[in-house]
């Protein structure tokens, strides 16, 4: 036995190990690759392939070992990054100037594409995809509540939306409060009866409601419209405005600035819209964090006994940090809706949820800036991967496991803290 | 006899069949230090749960002397109630800090109920406005006093987690003194201190008690710390108190030193 022993497992171990692997892998080897029927003149004959089961044995061998070495060495990298903590003392200001960079690029960006209908669309996608990663970031990346069922607040946005304005004739702007109190509602009453649980056994319930919301969605025809979803459903105006070619129904938006009517403005303006509500939500979020309530929630995540023992009613923290979460989500959801003009349960799976849940873990719970930058990974690299048609999801599966290896913490692990003694009462 | 802060009275914690704390009255007075102690698995952190609202007592009950509030029935109250309304405010055995979180923050988010009603329930605080910007400034100065009364100013903006197991006590008695508790439990503050920390921790609890009038309810297995500093020991063995007294009473009482070092027999005494 050697020092190292119960950090790197020793070679006979090993061997063994993968003699268990090649001993498998003969067993199915010899009915899968060793025999082989042949039709030899009308009657099946078998044939024998000794020699591909050998390579095929010793490839499960060899291959066995070098994955053993591999996930050791990973492991104990990780292991001696776990011992250090990231230091709070430092400040990162480029952070922040990064942070305006991007918002400076994502202002200029349809009209550096103007006529690039692609472009902006995509860039449309990323940002609801951003507002969803800020709004679920309170949740899991700020009070540390795994949710896995974010999604159902979007559809409660978005249904919000469809009804009010296919039933009712109401617009976007007066939908979109009601749509937020909408699902912080169920927030709440998502949130009330899973207070007690924790990590896994929230998670499970969560991915249940989510199920709930969407199953409702799918059978309530009456309601919803089931599997048909919702169509026709009116787009935005410009402040009154419709965005369509000259009617004589009333001024359009082309005509009162007499413009030529194209199918870009609509385009350039949802993607303003969507730009404009993720600013705000960010400034929310981020105003929110400094407050009493977002160190709370902070704090909740960090060790939820001692913030009982210190006189804090959890029960109202996770609330507060459900409802706001759920109601960020509402707005992306009636912001989704009056994009598309249709939503149908098939759009609110459980697989948006993970991709929202897998935009936060790997932008860095907690961290806004790697919110966007996850977003744009997750949508971009898909969209980039066409070239490599079925091939696609597998790079981007291997695109995520790699980032999660080299920056287990997240793109932006770091955390700015809200209070600094050194330049106390400097932020608002 | 001093103001009596806290009266445990026939306190009995049941987990199934096994009976933790059996029978057990204690009173706690102000401005003065009480030890708890007693063998390991006597039930001494059972007692201190059943107190700060986090186990329910199967019996008895524990009544708080609040100057404002009146008696209060601290084994009625959720947890959280027994910091906030009642004043009394604990550590634990086992370091609950918030690690990723630096030290003042830790020392801030103790003040939050303050800060959360100054704030308005977030509305004043999310527009900035001036009650808000006072009741932080409020905290920050409390904060800042405390840490520097122990110590830990030049550490305030370093994140807890990555500092001493010494010093992490210290930032929570710092952080459990930012409630501003009547009376502070302690859960074992003395473990895993050097000499020079914990003659330094004397000092801090002498200084709380004398000083600043607070009650202090101690758990210690550290019998430099608990002799010397003691008004009142109590000693726990298998959940029933088997001795009360001064530090020297204590010393000196047959049944406890029969707890601790095991039956007047020759074998025994080799071994203990």
């Amino acid at each position: 036995m050697t020092t190292h022993a119960h950090n790197l497992p020793n070679v006979a171990s090993r061997l063994k190990d993968a003699t268990g692997i090649a001993l498998v892998s003969l067993l199915l080897g010899v009915p899968m690759i060793g025999l082989k029927t042949v039709d030899a003149g009308g009657a099946l004959a078998i044939a024998t392939r000794w020699p591909w089961l050998l390579a095929f044995v010793a490839t499960m061998f060899v291959g066995r070992l070098v994955l053993q070495f591999v996930l050791d060495h990973v492991k104990l990298n990780k292991a001696k990054r776990a011992r250090t903590r990231p230091e709070i003392g430092a400040t990162r200001p480029w952070l922040k100037w990064i942070g305006y960079g991007v918002v400076g690029f994502a202002l200029v960006l349809p009209i550096a594409f103007s006529g690039n209908r692609y472009v902006v669309d995509t860039a449309t996608t990323v940002l609801i995809y951003v507002m969803l990663g800020w709004g679920l970031n309170v949740v899991v990346g700020l009070a540390g509540l795994l949710d896995l069922g974010y999604v159902a607040f979007y559809a409660v946005g978005a249904y919000t939306y469809g009804l009010l304005s296919t039933h009712f004739g109401w617009g976007f702007w007066e939908t979109l409060p009601v749509a937020g109190a909408a699902a912080a509602t169920f927030g709440v009453i998502l949130g009330w009866p899973t207070l007690r649980l924790r990590g896994d056994y929230l998670a499970i319930v969560t991915l249940g409601f989510g199920e709930i919301i969407r199953l409702i969605l799918v059978n309530w025809t009456d309601f919803s419209g089931g599997p048909n979803g919702i169509g026709s459903i009116p787009r935005p105006t410009f402040f009154g405005l419709p965005f369509s070619p000259d009617s004589d129904a009333g001024p359009t938006f082309a005509s009162f600035f007499h413009l030529e009517y194209s199918p870009e403005h609509r385009v350039m303006f949802l993607y303003y819209l969507i730009l404009v509500l993720a600013l705000l939500t960010n400034l929310f979020v981020s105003r929110m964090r400094k407050l009493p309530v977002g160190l709370a929630w902070e704090a909740v995540r960090e060790d939820e006994v001692a913030c009982k023992a210190l006189g804090m009613n959890v029960t109202n923290v996770k609330l507060s940090a459900f409802a706001i979460g759920a109601m960020l989500g509402g707005f992306a959801g009636v912001f989704f809706a009056a994009r598309q003009g249709f939503i149908s349960p098939e759009s609110f799976v459980f697989s948006e949820s993970a991709t929202i849940l897998a935009i936060v873990v790997l932008g860095g719970m907690g961290s806004q800036l790697g919110v966007v930058i996850a977003s744009v990974l997750l949508v971009l690299l898909p969209e980039l991967g066409r070239d490599f048609s079925e091939y696609r999801m597998l790079m981007f599966g291997a695109a995520m496991i790699l980032i999660m290896v080299w920056r287990p913490g997240g793109l932006i692990a770091h955390r700015e803290p809200t209070y600094r003694l050194a330049k106390k009462g400097a932020q608002a | 006899m001093s103001e009596m802060l806290l009266e445990v009275d026939r306190l009995t914690m049941r987990f199934g069949g096994l009976t933790a704390i059996d029978d057990l009255s204690v009173a706690v007075p102000k401005g003065k230090i009480t030890s708890i102690i007693g063998p390991n698995g006597a039930g001494k952190t059972t007692f201190f749960n059943c107190l700060t609202g986090f186990y329910k007592p199967t019996e008895g009950s524990v009544r708080m002397h609040h100057p404002v509030h009146g008696p209060l029935l601290l084994n009625e109250m959720p947890s959280y109630h027994v910091a906030r309304k009642a004043g009394v405010v604990r550590t634990f055995q086992n370091i609950r800090l918030f690690p990723n979180m630096s030290v003042l923050e830790n020392l801030i988010v103790a003040q939050h109920n303050a800060l959360q009603t100054a704030s308005r329930f977030s509305l004043a605080g999310l527009f900035g406005r001036a009650g808000f910007k006072q009741a932080r400034e409020a905290a920050l100065e409390k904060a800042e006093m405390w840490l520097t009364r122990l110590k830990l100013i030049e550490l305030a903006d370093t994140a807890a987690g990555n500092l001493s197991y010494g010093t992490q006590r210290r930032i929570e008695i710092a952080r459990a003194l930012c409630v501003d508790p009547l009376l502070l439990c302690l859960d074992e503050p003395a473990a895993g201190l050097n000499p020079r920390e914990s003659a330094e921790l004397n000092e801090l609890l002498l200084y709380l008690s004398r000083e600043h009038g607070k009650g202090v309810l101690l758990i210690e297995h550290d019998m430099n710390v608990v002799m010397r500093v003691s008004d009142h020991i109590c000693v726990l063995n298998f959940g029933t108190k088997i001795a009360e007294g001064t530090p020297e009473q204590v010393q000196n009482d047959p049944n406890v030193i029969k707890a601790y070092l095991g039956e007047e027999d020759a074998d025994d005494k080799e071994a203990a």
